[in-house]
């Protein structure tokens, strides 16, 4: 070993393990190492710490953006936030948004899978189908589901109307605005079905043919077999779901705040929409990043409580 | 992008990574047993709802194809077939909105994005996967953490970073971050590499190559794959952002847009509100547009894109 060479006086045997930790090969290897990962050291010191420091210090302080100055302001944007009541109606949509649309994704995602996976050979062509809608850009599919869900003419509702029923306003009526966007997120579902094949791809065939021969029905198989097989991929699609559902813009904006033709300011108030207002239509940046840090406890919190109980719930084939 | 690390989380089972693409292995034993009148009519249904879920997948593309050739009106008609065909609807688009600057604005941007953010995280994840240093677990923790930040709380100072730097309305607010390597790639780049044979590394040591060399003569020739994962996920994430573009072109004049942008502008432009039922077919016309090169990306990439969301999805 190198390490012998830099103590040439004592014995080999006493040498080798304290020295070894210092040895220049080590010393070598470990700073190369620090170079390689330096672009994303600086990167984060730059664009993660740092700038969650200044965004820290910019939510408790007035930002003139055109002197690029900081006036402290105490707890000021906080109590700001706390007071506005389009902050409240943000956050109560969003969080609607979330609760309708995460377990509606996961089951449609689910289902999907399902079905693909039991059709074995053959479903490649199936899944590039169902893929499709991933790869569409989000600001293409609002502009054609602008026209599809428009309430008189649109094709959902006349698709609606061919089974006797009378499709709701989508994009007009404030109950419907938040279904609408979680029927275009599930048009596009397909990212979080691909997760779900994988898992169902490697769950022992053996185990069905066992549950089988001991006479447990498909419900049975899918709930003592499947699902608890496949509930690691459940829980990280659950926790990706639910984040990306609390920051939900592009639909939000496209659909409804790119002009002034909004027919439901109150009910289309995303919390992500009003914070980029907020920031970049207003300049606020003290009120906007506020607001971004009260967004962040609040994702903390709601992941942080997802693992609690997702741990409890999940099994781990790793673990025995 | 997607959160992956879920830092806290304990790892799932050994990653037996997706393998081949095609065959996807049956999750429920229905298709082991075609004999049995049961079994053949639980396929046919199988294969009712699967084209049913399929049609219903497609319908939004075959109508946005319809809409985009018909005339002013008719968009709203929903026939897959134009009682007219407008094909100077694509002409009209071509002098009224400037598509290829948006299109070639947004092509540069992404490919720059995709190559800077391959490129560097490939080199952060050979610095986490091979070399051994003091704090690496904590520095790596690091970087999975950082998934779970919301873009909305750096948003505002990376802004103020760029004013600052003077490059405001220039390209490099949308990808320059991206030279820094971004915590999702450097996850999955580091995971390829750590399945690379160490006695590769070990033997090009004897050899006497450098660190640097091992890099771009072992690391980066064996993980074309992984790569182009990140190329194709970068190139598609750059494409779709809207938010971005928002930020820091929309100040600009319109051939500054990228495509995004420009059919957020297309559609206020066209708007119905403007006036009965607007031009709504040159809307479709620009969407049909700007969709085509993601459609492609994916006839060339779709193993990449699938296996890639797979293997990310699993923390291997």
């Amino acid at each position: 070993m190198t390490a012998v060479r830099t103590a040439p006086a004592s014995p080999p045997v006493a040498v080798a393990r304290p020295q070894r930790r210092r040895s220049p090969a080590r010393r070598r290897e470990a700073l190369a190492g620090y170079l390689f990962i330096s672009p994303w050291i600086v990167g984060f010191l730059v664009f993660t710490a740092g700038a969650m420091t200044y965004s820290l210090v910019i939510s408790f302080s007035h930002y003139n953006l055109a002197t690029n100055t900081a006036r402290p302001a105490g707890l000021s944007n906080y109590a700001e936030l706390l007071d506005d009541p389009r902050v409240r109606t943000a956050l109560g949509n969003t969080l609607f948004y979330a609760v309708l649309a995460v377990p509606l994704e996961v089951v449609v995602a689910l289902g999907l899978a399902l079905l693909l996976s039991s059709l074995g050979r053959g479903s490649g062509l199936f899944r590039t189908i169902y893929y499709l809608p991933k790869m569409t850009p989000a600001v293409a599919t609002a502009a054609v589901f602008f026209v599809l869900l428009n309430g008189s003419t649109g094709a959902v509702n006349r698709f609606l109307g061919a089974f006797g029923i009378d499709g709701p306003q989508w994009l007009v009526d404030p109950a419907w605005v938040k279904p609408s966007i979680v029927l275009m997120q599930l048009w596009a579902v397909s990212g979080t079905m691909v997760i779900f094949l994988a898992a169902l791809k490697n769950v022992p065939r053996e185990l069905y043919e066992v549950a089988e021969l001991d006479g447990a029905g498909p419900l049975r198989r899918f709930f003592s077999i499947t699902l608890p097989m496949i509930s690691s991929a459940m829980f990280f699609n659950v926790i990706v779901l639910t984040i990306a559902a609390f920051q939900v813009f592009d639909s939000a904006y496209l659909l409804f705040w790119r002009d002034q033709s909004n027919a439901s300011p109150e009910a289309s108030l995303f919390y992500a929409v009003y914070l980029f207002q907020q920031a970049f239509r207003e300049f606020n940046f003290g009120f906007a990043a506020a607001m971004a840090w009260l967004l962040f406890v609040i994702i903390l919190g709601v992941t942080f409580v997802q693992m609690r109980f997702g741990n409890r719930l999940v099994y781990y084939e790793g673990d025995r | 992008m997607a959160v992956v690390g879920a830092a806290g989380a304990r790892p799932l089972p050994p990653a037996v990574v997706t393998g081949s693409a095609a065959g996807t292995v049956a999750g429920t034993p229905v298709g082991r047993h075609p004999r049995g009148p049961r079994r053949r009519v639980a396929r046919v249904v199988l294969w009712t709802v699967l084209v049913l879920v399929g049609l219903a997948f497609l319908y939004p593309f075959a109508w946005l194809l319809a809409a985009s050739l018909k005339g002013r009106g008719q968009v709203f008609d929903n026939s897959l077939w134009p009682s007219t065909w407008h094909w100077s609807n694509y002409a009209t688009v071509w002098d009224e909105l400037p598509l290829v600057h948006w299109m070639v604005n947004s092509i540069a941007i992404a490919l720059l994005a995709a190559f800077a953010v391959a490129l560097s995280s490939s080199l952060v994840a050979f610095g986490f996967a091979y070399f051994r240093f003091p704090g690496r677990g904590l520095l790596f923790g690091l970087v999975l953490a950082t998934m779970m930040l919301p873009g909305a709380v750096t948003m505002i100072p990376t802004y103020l970073i760029w004013k600052n730097l003077g490059v405001l309305g220039t390209w490099i607010p949308l990808f320059g971050a991206n030279l820094f390597g971004s915590a999702f790639y450097i996850f999955l780049q580091r995971q390829f590499f750590l399945g690379l044979p160490r006695e590769l590394f070990e033997a090009a040591r004897i050899d006497g190559a450098s660190y640097w060399s091992m890099f771009w003569r072992i690391v980066m020739p064996l993980s074309v794959p992984s790569f182009v994962i990140v190329l194709l996920f970068e190139f598609q994430a750059s494409w779709n952002n809207l938010q971005a573009a928002l930020i820091y072109l929309n100040a600009g004049s319109v051939e500054q847009f990228t495509a995004p942008l420009g059919i957020a502008y297309a559609m206020t432009r066209y708007s119905p509100t403007a006036g009965g039922h607007g031009d709504y077919q040159y809307v479709m016309v620009a969407s049909l547009v700007v969709t085509l090169p993601m459609l492609v990306l994916f006839a060339f990439g779709q193993r990449y894109f699938v296996e890639g969301v797979a293997t990310t999805g699993r923390k291997g």
